[in-house]
């Protein structure tokens, strides 16, 4: 029935490396979109004239201050080249700096006179990667009773979150939201990978709902907080834990008109901090007509408001990424069905639903786009999810935190002055 | 000869009734409540097969934050087999969309309360011949289908206007549902409704002369409340099969009136064929008594007011105003302005009465004096 293929993650992981190392800085923005066939051939084409690999530890080296634009999108902090003087000129404080002595590789004819094993590299790493295996946290937003736990069991294909109904009947709806993260650890053809679901009970099932998103923003920056902490430890650990949110699935409710008030406040909140998916649950009462239409008048909504969901436009940094994304962005939000128990149907176990006019399968694209989501978040996007909130998210917010602390990282300051607190994203509202 | 004299005639009553109200013709109200996107204007044009909702303008997300609660009428007349109804759709459109919807069925509860006060004043007035009854009749609550029974929203809503409309639950969009997750869904509901003592209709308990058949059908369908519906006003054609009105999916066609898909048909049975009339006497002769009753005793007693408002009337809203306070009819008007008049009058005579009595004794001391 189809795996997860994580394996495939460590693979993008390095044929990512290789490019960067192909290109060097002053090609300006870098590949960060990670389709597998695409940075396959980029690898072939980089066999032949990368330099020599660097340490990946190289990644957490860099301690230049980064240029305070808003939105920064600097170079991948595991650049070899921060060692040397071109990375100097990242000091002045420009929107794409441009280093002082090109760095481009000189091109070597690509007909080597021999195997030098070059490409091993790939293997190296997988190899390493498999034996750390990797984090991955997901949130998962909306109203109670949208399927949000069963959502993410299909997703993984395993019991990572409690469902709700399981719960004793006596349970009542949290008066607040509370932030509950589990964690579980999956593995897959050899590869690890330690799941943490965060479940946010309580979001939006009170009567007054004002401000019901602030206990979600604040645990985020919590978790950019801490890994802050401690990336500027002096005695740092060698693979720092990472609870950063990668991935926030936000659920809208198929009410087939629009989305409701909440949503967009949420979302309005959160799309600068956080990546958000937004994924229509229940989607087994819209008709295929009903569905389109719902999901264009979401998506123009989305946008009317000026909120950006993952994968965000402004981060697409070439046209195979933008076309591949569009794409993607053109289907989204996706009309998605979970369900935990299997029916038989043509002779197959299938995970389904079965109502007295049918069974609805949840892995088949002809009834909902739970596959799409499932093939979107992990099997191709995932590392690149990862990667966004550490560069662009968490950078931001770190630029935030130096910027309030007077350039300085927090935990240094004058003797005895208080830290400013952990700041909520401001957020333009609409009049 | 012998029929003649045992045969009084009075057996025929019923069918002069009959032809006197399908003259008079009737006239409902129904409230539909509930979260937008409930299925709740398609449901009603199932119903009763109209298209009362043609020219909804459905407002974007951005325009609903700041958008309070509205009540629109719809009214429609149907006619069927002579008999014509005046039915009359009241809408809540805005209802549970704000981000905070603290207090947002007060406009609703105040509605329904001024029905009540109109058709009080159209009563104690002097010209009763064509009183227009606009109180609501019954109000069909939409459960979401997507929750885990009943919200905190939907329990203030129910609570504020249970005992002045007649509510029957119903989930709406029952197509998200399987059957099991149906069942668990309508226990837990009734639940509910019981631990928050929230008083829905009682559809009466059948007279004990009806047959097995009908009792059996009585029972099962006061089993299926909340009544799990799902509504369409297209005609799909299902695999050569007869046109039925549904919702076709690619994994297959829900019916509107099938009974094994839904209880419209049920609701529609209780709603339009056997209990329309014993809604309409609910309303007047236990809801409606019910207000009048707590009215016109803070009425009697005007001194002691503030007293009974607090107590009697504590159920009701905040905002509600005793019957005094509002304009009467002209002619009462009229009456009430004389009576003032009278009664300054009298006080005036009174003060100089007692005026006059006291120059009368001053005037007898300087006498003395």
């Amino acid at each position: 029935m189809g795996k997860l293929r994580l394996r495939q993650i460590p693979d993008q992981l390095k044929v990512i490396e290789l490019i960067i190392q192909k290109r060097g800085p002053e090609s300006g923005p870098l590949t960060q979109g990670s389709a597998y066939a695409r940075a396959r051939a980029e690898a072939r084409r980089a066999r032949a004239t990368s330099p020599p690999p660097r340490d990946s530890r190289a990644h957490r080296r860099s301690l230049l201050p980064r240029s305070p634009a808003p939105r920064p999108r600097p170079s991948l902090e595991g650049l070899p080249e921060a060692r040397t003087d071109a990375a100097m000129s990242e000091l002045v404080p420009e929107p794409r700096p441009k280093p002082a002595v090109p760095m481009k590789p000189v091109s070597i004819n690509s007909n080597l006179l021999g195997y030098i094993g070059i490409d091993t590299i790939i293997e190296q790493m997988r190899k390493k990667t498999m034996k750390t295996g990797f984090d991955f946290n997901i949130m998962v937003v909306g109203q109670s009773g949208l399927g949000k736990s069963t959502l993410v069991n299909t997703l993984f294909k395993s019991q990572v979150s409690r469902k709700a109904s399981s719960w004793n009947r006596e349970e009542k709806i949290p008066k607040t939201v509370e932030i509950k993260a589990i964690g579980h650890v999956i593995e897959e053809g050899g590869v690890k990978m330690k799941l943490t679901v965060i479940d946010t009970p309580g979001f939006g099932d009170q009567i007054n709902n004002e401000n019901c998103w602030e206990p979600i923003e604040k645990y985020i920056n919590e978790q950019y907080e801490k890994f802050l902490k401690e990336e500027v430890n002096i005695a740092r650990k060698k693979r720092i834990p990472d609870t950063r949110v990668h991935c926030c699935l936000y659920f809208i409710s198929p009410t087939g008109h629009s989305l409701r008030p909440l949503d967009l406040e949420f979302m309005k909140h959160l799309s600068k901090v956080v990546n958000i998916i937004p994924v229509i649950a229940k989607a087994d009462t819209m008709t295929l007509e009903e569905k389109s239409e719902f999901k264009q008048r979401v998506r123009k909504e989305l946008e009317v408001n000026g909120i950006e969901f993952y994968p965000q436009k402004e981060f697409d940094e070439d046209l195979e990424d933008k076309t591949e994304n569009d794409k993607i962005r053109e289907s989204m939000p996706f009309a998605v069905v979970g369900s935990d128990k299997e029916y038989q149907v043509n002779g197959k176990r299938v995970l389904g639903r079965k109502t007295p006019w049918g069974i609805i399968e949840v892995e088949n694209l002809n009834h909902c786009e739970f596959a799409l989501l499932r093939d979107f978040v992990i099997r191709t996007h995932l590392q690149d999810l990862k990667e966004v909130t550490h560069n662009i998210h968490y950078e931001t917010y770190r630029a935030k935190r130096l910027n309030d602390n007077g350039g300085l990282p927090p935990g240094e300051g004058l003797l005895g002055t208080v830290l400013p607190p952990v700041p909520a994203t401001p957020c333009p509202t609409a009049e | 000869m012998q029929q003649d004299k045992e045969y009084v005639g009075f057996a025929a009553l019923p069918n002069q009734l009959h032809r006197k109200s399908v003259k008079k013709g009737f006239d409902f109200t129904l409230m539909v409540a509930g979260e937008s996107g409930l299925g709740k204007s398609t449901l009603i044009n199932s119903l009763f097969l109209t298209n009362l909702y043609e020219d909804r303008q459905l407002p974007e997300a951005s325009a609903r934050l700041t958008r309070t609660l509205t009540i629109e009428r719809r009214g429609v007349e149907i006619e069927e087999g002579g008999i014509k109804v005046k039915l009359t759709v009241v809408d809540t459109p805005g209802f549970g969309d704000s981000v905070d919807c603290s207090d947002c069925w007060l406009p609703v509860v105040r509605f329904i309360e001024e029905q009540f006060e109109q058709y009080l004043r159209d009563e104690s007035g002097l010209n009763r011949k064509n009183i227009q009854d606009s109180r609501v009749h019954c109000c069909l609550y939409f459960i979401s289908p997507f929750g885990r029974g009943l919200r905190p929203l939907d329990v203030a809503f129910l609570r504020a206007v249970h005992e002045k409309v007649n509510i029957i639950p119903v989930i709406g969009k029952a197509d998200a549902l399987m059957p099991k997750e149906t069942q668990a869904l309508k226990q837990k509901i009734r639940d509910q409704l019981k631990e928050e003592e929230i008083n829905i209709y009682q559809f009466p308990d059948c007279d004990s002369d009806e047959d097995e058949d009908f009792k059996r059908q009585d029972a099962e369908m006061k089993e299926s409340i909340p009544f799990a519906v799902i509504g369409s006003c297209e005609v799909v054609r299902d695999g050569g099969t007869r046109p039925v009105r549904g919702r076709r999916y690619s994994w297959g066609t829900v019916e509107v009136e099938n009974p094994h898909h839904c209880d419209f048909l049920n609701l529609r049975r209780m709603l339009v064929q056997t209990h329309l009339q014993d809604l309409k006497e609910v309303t007047h002769d236990l809801l409606y008594e019910g207000y009048r009753a707590s009215c016109l005793q803070s009425l009697a007693r005007p001194g002691a007011r503030d007293r009974t408002s607090r107590s009697k009337l504590s159920r009701q809203s905040a905002t509600e105003i005793p019957l005094p306070m509002l304009p009467l009819a002209e002619t009462e008007k009229l009456i009430r302005e004389k009576d003032e008049e009278l009664r300054r009058m009298q006080e005036m005579l009174e003060k100089m009465q007692a005026q006059m009595q006291q120059s009368q004794t001053q005037g007898e001391q300087s006498d003395t004096l």
